[in-house]
C-alpha cells in the first residue's frame, strides 16, 4: 500500500511538469492553431534564468519573477520575429519555425549561461512530508498546486473573460475574428506571451527537483506534446489530465511492470486511446471544410 | 520539368561533382547527402504528395540500419539481402500500423508516428544481448568492394560509398517520378488537397494514404541500411525522434512538393553543419536561425523559391 | 535553371568546407561538446583546448608548434565518423583524440584502422582496446574495473546482496551489463535490477521498488548527467539506509553540489586523483600532474574539472609524449611510440603500454572515494 501512494506521489509530480508544458501548448494551440515545438525551450528559460538571478545573490522570488519575465518576452519576440512574418505558411512550415525557434533558443542559452547542470533550493524546505508510510517533497506539492492554478485560471480565462473567448475565436475564424472587432495580433502576442509565462513558470517550479540545463527542452516538449495529444489539444481540461495521467503511467509501470519500458508502455496507451478516440480524450470533433 | 530530364540533372551531377572535390572527405559529405536524400524522397511522397505529417521515420530508418547490422550477425544474412529483408520489414510494419494511425490527423497523427519512432528506438536500447544498447553495434562489410578488387578494380571506401549511394539515389528518384506521375500520384495530390473533395470524386482515401505510408518507410528503411552498410557501425540514434525530425526539415526546407527540393533539402541540411563547424559555439544558434528565416520567406520550401525568382528574373 | 544554381550553391559550400594546413603538427579531435553526452565531451573539449595553448606558449614540441583542430560530433557516431574523415582526408591531422562515448569512438575507430591513423578514445567500453586493434587506444578506466572496485569495497564491508539502478543512456546500459558480468566472481548477487531515462525527474517508484526486495544489503547506481544526483535525492527522501555506491560518472565536486551535501553523506565511488588533489601525500607520483591539470582548469574556466576531463588531459600528454618520442609527426612512429609508453603519468592513474595491452592502467589507478562533510575523502 506504501509502494502504491508512493508511486503515485512520483506519478502525480512528474505528470505536473507534464501537464504545465502540455497547458502552454494549448493556449498558443487554441489561437493560431501551431503546435509550438519551442515550449520546452520556454520551461528550460525559466529554471536557467532563476539559476542565473540567484546564483549572482538575488533573492530566489526576485529571480524567479525576473525568469518568467524575461521568458515572456522570449515568447512575445517569437511570435513578432518569426510566427506573425509567416503568416499564412502551410502549418509543417510553421512547426519547422518552432523547431528551429527551439534550436536558436538552445544554442543562445549554451552561450550566455553555460553547458552545465544546475539547481537552487527548494521554497520550503527539503525535509520530506510522509503520509501512510509514503514521501514527498515539499517542492512537489509546489509543482502540483502550479499546475492546478494555471488549469483554473486558464479555465476561467477561456470560458468567464471577453478576452479568452477573443483568443478561441481567432482560432476558429481568424478573419470572422477581425471582422467582428477582435485584433488579432494581440491575441497572438498575449497568447505567445502567456504560453512563455506559463512555461517559464513550470521552469522555476520543477528545477528543484529535476535540475536544468540548457539542453532539457526537447524532452520535455515531446512529454508535454504527448500529454496534450492524449488529452486532446486545445482544452485546458485535456492538457491538465493527459499530463497527470502520462506521469502517473510512467510512474506505476516503473513501480509495477519494468522501469525499462515504462516510457514505451506510456507511449503505447497513447496509441491506444487515439485508435479509439482520434481526438483524445476530451478533444472536439471537428468538421472539415471542402 | 520532365521526368527524364529531372534524372539526368541528378545524374549529370552526381557523376561531375566529385570534378570539384579536393579531397576523400567530400566523398562521404556526398554519399550522407544521398543516403538522407533517399529518405526525404520518401518523405516527399508522404508530406509533399499525400499531406500527411510522420515525426518518426526515423524508426524505419531505425529498422533498415539494424537489420543490415542483424541479419549477417544472427542469421547469416548477406548483408545485400539483409538490406531488401529491412526494406520488406519496414514495408510490412508501414502496412500493419499504417490502417489504424492514418484514420488520425495532422497533429494527432504527428504525436502517433512520433509513438511509434520512439517505441522503435526504445526496442533497439533496451535489447542489449541483440543489438548492443545504447553503446551499438558493428555491421558487416557489404564486401562488394573486395569483390572489384579481385576483379582488378581498387576503389577507395569514400569513392565507393559515394557511387552506390548515388546510384541508389537516381534508382530511387526514377521510382518517385514515376509515382508522381501514375493515376496513384494524381490521387495521392486530390487527397492532399481536399481529404473530402477526393472522397466524393471516387478516391479510395484510406488506401492511398496507406499506399504512400508504406513506400515512404521502404524509402526510409533503405536509406537506414545504406548509413548501417557505409558506417559499419550504428547505434540507436539512426532510429532517434531527432532523426526523424531533421529528415521532416530537409524535406519541408528543400520544398516538400519534389524529387529536385527533396534532394537539394537533403544537401542544405547535411553540408549546413559542416560550414556551421567555423563558428564552434554559435553553431546552433545559426543553424537554428536559418531554418527560421528560410521559412518565413520561403514557406514553400528554398528551392520552388529559387526556381520561381529565376522565372520571374528570366521573364 | 535549378541545375546552375543548385552547382553555384554546392560549389560555394564546398570552397566554405575547405581550409589549408599551417601548422607542422596537426592533431585531430572530435568530442561531444554538445548533445546528450555533452556532460563527457564539454570538459574533454576545454581541456584539449587548453593544453594545446599551454604547450604552444611552452614551446611546443621540439620547438614544433602544434595545431588542434577541433569538432563537436554531439554524440552522434555519424557525424563522429564524418568528422574523422574530414581530419583525416581533408585537415590532413597525424593523429586523432576523441570519441566521448562508446558509439562515437567505435565509428572513428574503424576508419582510424583502415587510414592508419593513431587515435586515443575517451570512452570506457572494453570493446575499445580488447581485442587489441593496431592504431586505437584509449585512457579511461573500462567500465569492468570500476565494477570491480566496487565490488571489492563492497566485499570488504560484508555485502552480498545489491540492488542496482541504471541509467539508459551508454554509459550506464553498459557499466550495468558489466558489473552484472563480473558480479559472479565476488560472490555478488544483483537481487534488484532497475533502470531509468537520461531526462526521468523523479526515481522514487524504481528505488521503492529496490527497497522492497528482500536482503538489500547496498544499492549501485551505474550513470552520468543529472540522473545519479536525482536517484540520490530521491534516496534520501525515501530515508533509505543501506549504503549507496556511484559510479566514476560522476565523480566530481558537482555531483554532491547537485545531490546535496546532507543526501551525497556517505556515498562512496571509485574515482581519480584529480579528485582528492590536496588530500594526496607529497610523495604521491600523481601529486605533481593532478595540482597541476586542477589549477590551471579552475584558473581558466573558473570550474573544478571532471573525470572526463582528465582523460582528454592523459590522452594529449599520451600523444605528446609519443610525439617526442618518436621524433617524428609520421602516424606509424606515433603508434608505435604510444604503444612503448612506459610510466607515463596522468591524472586517471600511471600508463604502460604494451603490443597486447592499449589501455595500459590496472585497477590501482582507481581510489576508492567517499563523500564526508560535503567533500571527497579517501577512504583507503
Amino acid at each position: 500500500m506504501d509502494a502504491l501512494l508512493q508511486f503515485v506521489f512520483s506519478g502525480l509530480t512528474v505528470g505536473a511538469v507534464y501537464a504545465l508544458v502540455a497547458l502552454g501548448f494549448t493556449i498558443i494551440y487554441n489561437a493560431s492553431d501551431v503546435v509550438n515545438f519551442a515550449q520546452g525551450e520556454f520551461v528550460m528559460l525559466g529554471g536557467m534564468i532563476t539559476w542565473f538571478g540567484h546564483d549572482a545573490g538575488l533573492p530566489l522570488m526576485l529571480a524567479a519573477a525576473l525568469a518568467i519575465a524575461v521568458t515572456t518576452a522570449v515568447g512575445v519576440a517569437l511570435n513578432k520575429f518569426a510566427i506573425e512574418p509567416a503568416r499564412g505558411a502551410p502549418v509543417v512550415s510553421l512547426i519547422i519555425i518552432t523547431i528551429g525557434a527551439s534550436i536558436l533558443i538552445r544554442g543562445a542559452t549554451q552561450l550566455i549561461f553555460d553547458k552545465q547542470i544546475h539547481r537552487y533550493p527548494a521554497f520550503t524546505g527539503e525535509n520530506p512530508i510522509e503520509v501512510m508510510g509514503a514521501t514527498i517533497l515539499p517542492q512537489s506539492l509546489w509543482v502540483i498546486g502550479g499546475a492546478v492554478a494555471v488549469f483554473v485560471a486558464l479555465w476561467l480565462f477561456f470560458s468567464r473573460t471577453l478576452m479568452g473567448k477573443a483568443v478561441l475565436a481567432t482560432a476558429n475564424n481568424r478573419l470572422a475574428a477581425q471582422l467582428v472587432g477582435i485584433n488579432t495580433n494581440w491575441v497572438m502576442t498575449l497568447s505567445f506571451g502567456l504560453s512563455a509565462a506559463i512555461g517559464a513558470l513550470a521552469g522555476v517550479l520543477v528545477t528543484p527537483i529535476t535540475l536544468i540545463s540548457y539542453d532539457v527542452g526537447v524532452a520535455l516538449a515531446l512529454k508535454g506534446f504527448a500529454g496534450a495529444m492524449l488529452g486532446g489539444m486545445g482544452n485546458p481540461k485535456g492538457a491538465l489530465v493527459g499530463g497527470l495521467a502520462l506521469g502517473l503511467l510512467e510512474a506505476l509501470t516503473a513501480g509495477y511492470l519494468s522501469s525499462q519500458y515504462k516510457d514505451a508502455v506510456a507511449f503505447i496507451v497513447i496509441l491506444a486511446v487515439l485508435f479509439v478516440m482520434p481526438q483524445g480524450l476530451f478533444g472536439k470533433t471537428s468538421a472539415d471544410r471542402v | 520539368m520532365s521526368k527524364w530530364l529531372q534524372l539526368a540533372i541528378l545524374a549529370a551531377l552526381i557523376a561531375a561533382l566529385p570534378l570539384l572535390f579536393p579531397s576523400g572527405y567530400y566523398y562521404r559529405i556526398g554519399a550522407l547527402v544521398f543516403v538522407n536524400a533517399l529518405a526525404v524522397i520518401g518523405l516527399a511522397i508522404l508530406i509533399g504528395q499525400a499531406g500527411q505529417i510522420s515525426l518518426g521515420h526515423a524508426g524505419f530508418a531505425g529498422i533498415g540500419a539494424y537489420s543490415c547490422a542483424l541479419g549477417p550477425e544472427w542469421l547469416g544474412l548477406h548483408p545485400a539481402l539483409s538490406l531488401l529483408a529491412g526494406a520488406a520489414l519496414s514495408g510490412v510494419t508501414a502496412l500493419l500500423i499504417g490502417r489504424p494511425i492514418l484514420r488520425l490527423r495532422g497533429y494527432y497523427l504527428a504525436v502517433a508516428t512520433l509513438g511509434f519512432g520512439i517505441l522503435v528506438a526504445m526496442v533497439i536500447q533496451n535489447e542489449r544481448a541483440l543489438t548492443g544498447g545504447p553503446d551499438g553495434m558493428a555491421v558487416a562489410e557489404l564486401g562488394l568492394r573486395d569483390l572489384l578488387r579481385d576483379l582488378g578494380w581498387r576503389i577507395g571506401g569514400g569513392e565507393f560509398w559515394y557511387a552506390v549511394s548515388g546510384i541508389v539515389l537516381i534508382l530511387g528518384a526514377w521510382i518517385a517520378l514515376n509515382i508522381f506521375d501514375s493515376p496513384t500520384g494524381r490521387a495521392m495530390r486530390a487527397l492532399h488537397g481536399s481529404e473530402v473533395a477526393a472522397r466524393t470524386v471516387g478516391i479510395d482515401v484510406a488506401s492511398y494514404k496507406l499506399k504512400a505510408f508504406v513506400i515512404s518507410a521502404v524509402y526510409a528503411s533503405v536509406s537506414g541500411s545504406l548509413l548501417a552498410l557505409q558506417n559499419r557501425y550504428i547505434t540507436p540514434d539512426v532510429a532517434g525522434f531527432l532523426h526523424s525530425i531533421e529528415l521532416v526539415t530537409m524535406t519541408v526546407l528543400g520544398g516538400a512538393g519534389s524529387i529536385m527540393g527533396a534532394v537539394f533539402g537533403a544537401a542544405i541540411l547535411t553540408i549546413l553543419p559542416q560550414v556551421l563547424t567555423a563558428l564552434a559555439d554559435y553553431e546552433q544558434l545559426v543553424l537554428g536561425a536559418i531554418m527560421i528565416v528560410v521559412m518565413i520567406f520561403m514557406p514553400q520550401g528554398l528551392l520552388p523559391y529559387i526556381s520561381r525568382r529565376l522565372r520571374r528574373t528570366g521573364k | 535553371m535549378t541545375f546552375r544554381t543548385t552547382t553555384a550553391l554546392l560549389t560555394l559550400a564546398a570552397i566554405g568546407l575547405g581550409n589549408a594546413a599551417t601548422a607542422e603538427i596537426r592533431l585531430g579531435a572530435s568530442v561531444s561538446a554538445t548533445g546528450p553526452a555533452a556532460f563527457l565531451g564539454d570538459p574533454e573539449a576545454k581541456t584539449l583546448e587548453m593544453l594545446v595553448e599551454q604547450l604552444n606558449e611552452e614551446g611546443g614540441i621540439d620547438g614544433e608548434q602544434v595545431e588542434l583542430v577541433l569538432y563537436d560530433d554531439g554524440g552522434d557516431p555519424n557525424k563522429a565518423r564524418t568528422f574523422a574523415t574530414r581530419l583525416i582526408e581533408d585537415d590532413e591531422v597525424t593523429a586523432i583524440i576523441g570519441g566521448s562515448t562508446t558509439g562515437t569512438t567505435m565509428s572513428i575507430a574503424s576508419l582510424a584502422e583502415d587510414e592508419g591513423i593513431p587515435f586515443i578514445s575517451l570512452a570506457g567500453a572494453i570493446e575499445i582496446v580488447d581485442p587489441v586493434k593496431e592504431y586505437v587506444f584509449k585512457t579511461p578506466h573500462t567500465d569492468r574495473m570500476a565494477c570491480e572496485k566496487i565490488f571489492a569495497d563492497m566485499t570488504d564491508r560484508g555485502i552480498t546482496t545489491i540492488g542496482m539502478i541504471s541509467g539508459t543512456d551508454g554509459f550506464g546500459a553498459s557499466m550495468q551489463a558489466q558489473c552484472k558480468d563480473v558480479a559472479g566472481e565476488y560472490d555478488i548477487e544483483v537481487a534488484a535490477d532497475e533502470t531509468y531515462g537520461p531526462g526521468d525527474a523523479d526515481m522514487t517508484p524504481q528505488l521503492t521498488r529496490i527497497r522492497n526486495t528482500d536482503g538489500i544489503q547496498a544499492i549501485l547506481n551505474p550513470g552520468f548527467g543529472q540522473g545519479p544526483a536525482i536517484v540520490t535525492r530521491n534516496y534520501s527522501q525515501l530515508g533509505i539506509e543501506t549504503p549507496l555506491y556511484q559510479s566514476h560518472g560522476v565523480a566530481s565536486d558537482a555531483f554532491i553540489e547537485l545531490a546535496g551535501p546532507d543526501a551525497a553523506e556517505g556515498v562512496r565511488l571509485p574515482g581519480t586523483a584529480l579528485l582528492i588533489a590536496d588530500l594526496l601525500d607529497e610523495g604521491d607520483p600523481q601529486k605533481e600532474v593532478v595540482t597541476a591539470y586542477n589549477t590551471a582548469y579552475q584558473e581558466r574556466y573558473g570550474q573544478s574539472p571532471s573525470t572526463f576531463g582528465g582523460y582528454a588531459h592523459d590522452a594529449f600528454q599520451l600523444m605528446t609524449n609519443a610525439i617526442r618520442e618518436a621524433g617524428s609527426a609520421e602516424p606509424d612512429a606515433i603508434r608505435d611510440a604510444l604503444e612503448a609508453t612506459e610510466g607515463l603519468v596522468g591524472t586517471t592513474g600511471t600508463y604502460s603500454m604494451s603490443a597486447e595491452d592499449h589501455l595500459g592502467l590496472d585497477l590501482s589507478a582507481f581510489r576508492m572515494l567517499e563523500v564526508a562533510d560535503g567533500t571527497w575523502r579517501s577512504i583507503e
